[in-house]
C-alpha cells in the first residue's frame, strides 16, 4: 500500500520545514545555554582564569553523565520533564526539549575544548593589559576561538538534525516522523528513500554553510 | 620607579610521592630608577621571566614586596592592581598579538579596557602605529606581516595607553639579527622619545651592551650580580657573568681557537685589556719599545659599550725571554694583564 505521492508531496514539504524548525530552535537555545556552560567549565578549571574546584567538578560529572545516554534512552527518560516543562509529551515542541537539554552539554565539551587550544600567550597579553576574567574571556577567548568554534557548532547542527530524526520516531514531529510512519511502519520503501534523501540534503547544506562562515572567519 | 625587596616565588612541585617547592626566583632585591633601560639577564631557567611577571604581579611573590610608582602591589586588590597594569606596558617573545584583530584593532584594544571611545581608541592606536612606522599596515592582520613587524606592533600595543613601564620578554629572541637591531633601536626611541623606563629580560648580552644602563645577572633564581653595564661589563665578578661578558665580546680566544693560535704563533702570548681609560694604548707601546720587543698581533675584540672602548687585544712577543718576562712585570703593575 503504497502513498500517492501527487498528495503525499505536501507532507514530506511540511515534515521537512518542522524538521527545520526543530534544529534551528534547538541549535539557538543550545548554542546559548551550552556556550555558558562552556565558558563556566574553562574559566573554573584549575588554572584558568577564575578558578573553583566545586563548580567545574560538578559541571564535568554533569556532562559526563548525560553525553553518553544514548538519544532515544535520554527522550523517554526526560518524557516526565518534558511534560512539566512543554505540557505534553508528543509533538515537536516536545520534541525540542531534549534536544536542547542533549545540545547543551554537547556544545559546552565543544566549547570548552576549543577554548583550551587558544594560545595561553594572548590571555597573558590581555592580563598585562589590565583585562578582567570576564572581559578577557568575552573579548579575547571567544574571538580568538571563533573560527573552530564555528566549525564546534557545525558538528553540533549534524548531529541535531539526526537527533530530530529519532525525536520523530518516538511523536516528535518532522521527517523522522514521516520515515517512521509511512516509510517504516506500512512499508513504502519510496517514502523511506525520500526522507533519506531530505535529511541528506540538509546535512549538506548545513555543512557547506559551517564551513563557507569558517572560513571567513579563519581567512583561510 | 620598581623596587623589589626581598622577593621570592616559589612553586609547589612533586618529588615522587614527596611534596617539595622550586624556587623560581629566590630572595631578589632591585632598584630600576625611573627613565633607565635595566637589562636582566640569565640561562633559561634562571628565574628572569617569573622575575618579569612579578614586577606586574602576573605572578604574586609568594614572600617580598613590589613597588611600582610608590605603590606596593601587594596592599592593592585584584581591581586596583588591573589599574596598574594598565600604566605598565608588555611585550613578549612570541608577541601574541590577536589573530582575530587587525593591526589597528590589537593596538586599540588596551585603550578600549582603559575605557576610552571607540574612535579615541582607533586614533590613538593610529598614533603608536605612526610612531613604530607601521601606519600603512593598519587593515591587515597579523599573520600577513613579518616576525619584526609583529614586534612593532606588540611594542605600539604596549604603548598604546602611554604607561610609565614597559616590560620585555625576551622581545628580540625570535628575530634574526638584523630585525632585533631594528627592534633594539625602536626601544632605544621609547626610552628617549617618550621616557619610558624599560625592563628587559634577555639572554643575549649583546641585548644589554647595546641599549642597556644597568643589568642584573641571574643565575638560580638569584641576582649574582648587578650594576652598570660597562663596570659589569669591564670587570666582571661572577663566573656566570664573565661567561655572558665574553659571549658578547668575542675579546678572549678561548678552546681550541686558542689552541690554534698557540700552533699558528711561535712566540709568547698575552692579552692586554682595552678599556674606556685609553691608558693601556700609549703605555703598551711605550713598554714594548723600552724592552726591545716585537709583536704581532693574534686576537682581537674591543667594541663600544655604552658609546665607550671595551674589549681586548692578544699579542703574540718576540724577543729575548727575560725581557718579555720584565716587559709582563710591569705591565701586570700597570693593571690586569692575562697570559693567554
Amino acid at each position: 500500500m503504497s502513498v500517492d505521492w501527487n498528495e503525499f508531496w505536501v507532507k514530506v514539504v511540511d515534515a521537512t520545514g518542522e524538521t527545520v524548525y526543530m534544529v534551528l530552535i534547538t541549535l539557538a537555545l543550545s548554542a546559548v545555554l551550552g556556550m555558558a556552560v562552556g565558558l563556566a567549565l574553562y574559566a573554573t578549571r584549575k588554572g584558568g582564569v577564575l578558578p573553583n574546584r566545586v563548580v567545574y567538578a560538578v559541571l564535568n560529572a554533569l556532562i559526563n553523565v548525560i553525553r553518553p545516554v544514548p538519544f532515544i534512552i535520554a527522550i523517554v527518560a526526560l518524557s516526565p520533564v518534558t511534560r512539566g516543562v512543554v505540557g505534553t509529551m508528543i509533538g515537536t515542541e516536545a520534541a525540542i526539549f531534549p534536544m536542547v537539554v542533549v545540545a547543551t552539554f554537547g556544545v559546552a565539551r565543544i566549547v570548552e575544548t576549543n577554548l583550551l587550544a587558544v594560545d595561553t600567550g594572548v590571555v597573558e597579553a590581555a592580563r598585562s593589559m589590565g583585562a578582567s576574567p570576564l572581559r578577557i574571556v568575552l573579548t579575547v577567548l571567544v574571538p580568538e576561538a571563533l573560527g573552530p568554534l564555528v566549525l564546534g557548532f557545525t558538528f553540533m547542527l549534524v548531529a541535531l538534525i539526526d537527533f530530530s530524526a529519532v525525536a520523530g520516531t518516538v511523536g516528535g514531529g518532522g521527517v523522522g516522523n514521516l520515515a517512521m510512519t509511512y516509510g517504516y511502519l506500512r512499508f513504502d520503501t519510496s517514502v523511506m528513500v525520500v526522507t533519506v534523501a531530505v535529511l541528506i540534503v540538509l546535512v549538506q547544506i548545513a555543512q557547506l554553510l559551517g564551513n563557507l562562515l569558517a572560513r571567513k572567519i579563519l581567512r583561510r | 620607579m620598581i623596587e623589589l625587596r626581598h622577593v621570592t616565588k616559589t612553586f609547589p612541585t612533586r618529588d615522587g610521592n614527596r611534596k617539595s617547592e622550586f624556587r623560581a626566583v629566590d630572595d631578589v632585591s632591585l632598584t630600576v630608577e625611573r627613565g633607565s633601560v635595566f637589562g636582566i639577564v640569565g640561562h633559561s631557567g634562571a628565574g628572569k621571566s617569573t622575575l618579569l611577571r612579578v614586577i606586574n604581579y602576573l605572578e604574586e611573590p609568594t614572600s617580598g614586596s613590589v613597588l611600582v610608582d610608590g605603590q606596593d602591589l601587594g596592599a592593592l586588590g585584584e581591581r586596583r592592581r588591573r589599574a596598574v597594569r594598565r600604566s605598565i606596558g608588555m611585550v613578549f617573545q612570541q608577541f601574541h598579538l590577536f589573530r582575530s584583530r587587525t593591526v589597528l584593532g590589537n593596538v586599540a584594544y588596551p585603550l578600549g579596557l582603559a575605557g576610552h571611545s571607540r574612535r579615541e581608541a582607533r586614533e590613538r592606536a593610529g598614533e603608536a602605529l605612526r610612531f613604530v612606522g607601521l601606519e600603512g599596515h593598519a587593515r591587515r592582520y597579523p599573520e600577513q606581516l613579518s616576525g619584526g613587524q609583529r614586534q612593532r606592533v606588540g611594542i605600539a600595543r604596549a604603548l598604546a595607553t602611554s604607561p610609565k613601564v614597559l616590560l620585555c620578554d625576551e622581545a628580540t629572541s625570535a628575530l634574526d639579527p638584523q630585525t632585533t637591531g631594528e627592534v633594539l633601536d625602536l626601544l632605544e626611541r621609547v626610552n628617549a622619545e617618550l621616557g619610558v623606563t624599560i625592563v628587559l629580560i634577555t639572554h643575549e648580552m649583546d641585548v644589554v651592551r647595546r641599549i642597556c644602563d644597568r643589568v642584573a645577572v641571574m643565575a638560580d633564581g638569584r641576582v649574582v650580580e648587578s650594576g652598570g653595564v660597562y663596570d659589569v661589563f669591564a670587570r666582571p665578578k661572577h663566573i656566570v657573568t664573565s661567561s655572558f661578558v665574553r659571549s658578547a665580546l668575542h675579546d678572549v680566544p678561548e678552546g681550541a681557537a686558542l689552541e690554534r693560535l698557540r700552533a699558528r704563533h711561535g712566540g709568547r702570548l698575552v692579552t692586554v685589556p682595552v678599556t674606556r681609560d685609553g691608558a693601556d694604548g700609549p703605555d703598551l707601546s711605550r713598554l714594548l719599545r723600552r724592552y726591545g720587543l716585537d709583536f704581532a698581533i693574534a686576537h682581537a675584540g674591543v667594541g663600544e659599550v655604552q658609546h665607550l672602548p671595551l674589549g681586548s687585544v692578544t699579542l703574540e712577543l718576540r724577543g729575548p725571554d727575560d725581557a718579555i718576562d720584565a716587559f709582563l712585570t710591569e705591565l701586570a703593575g700597570a693593571g690586569e694583564v692575562a697570559v693567554a
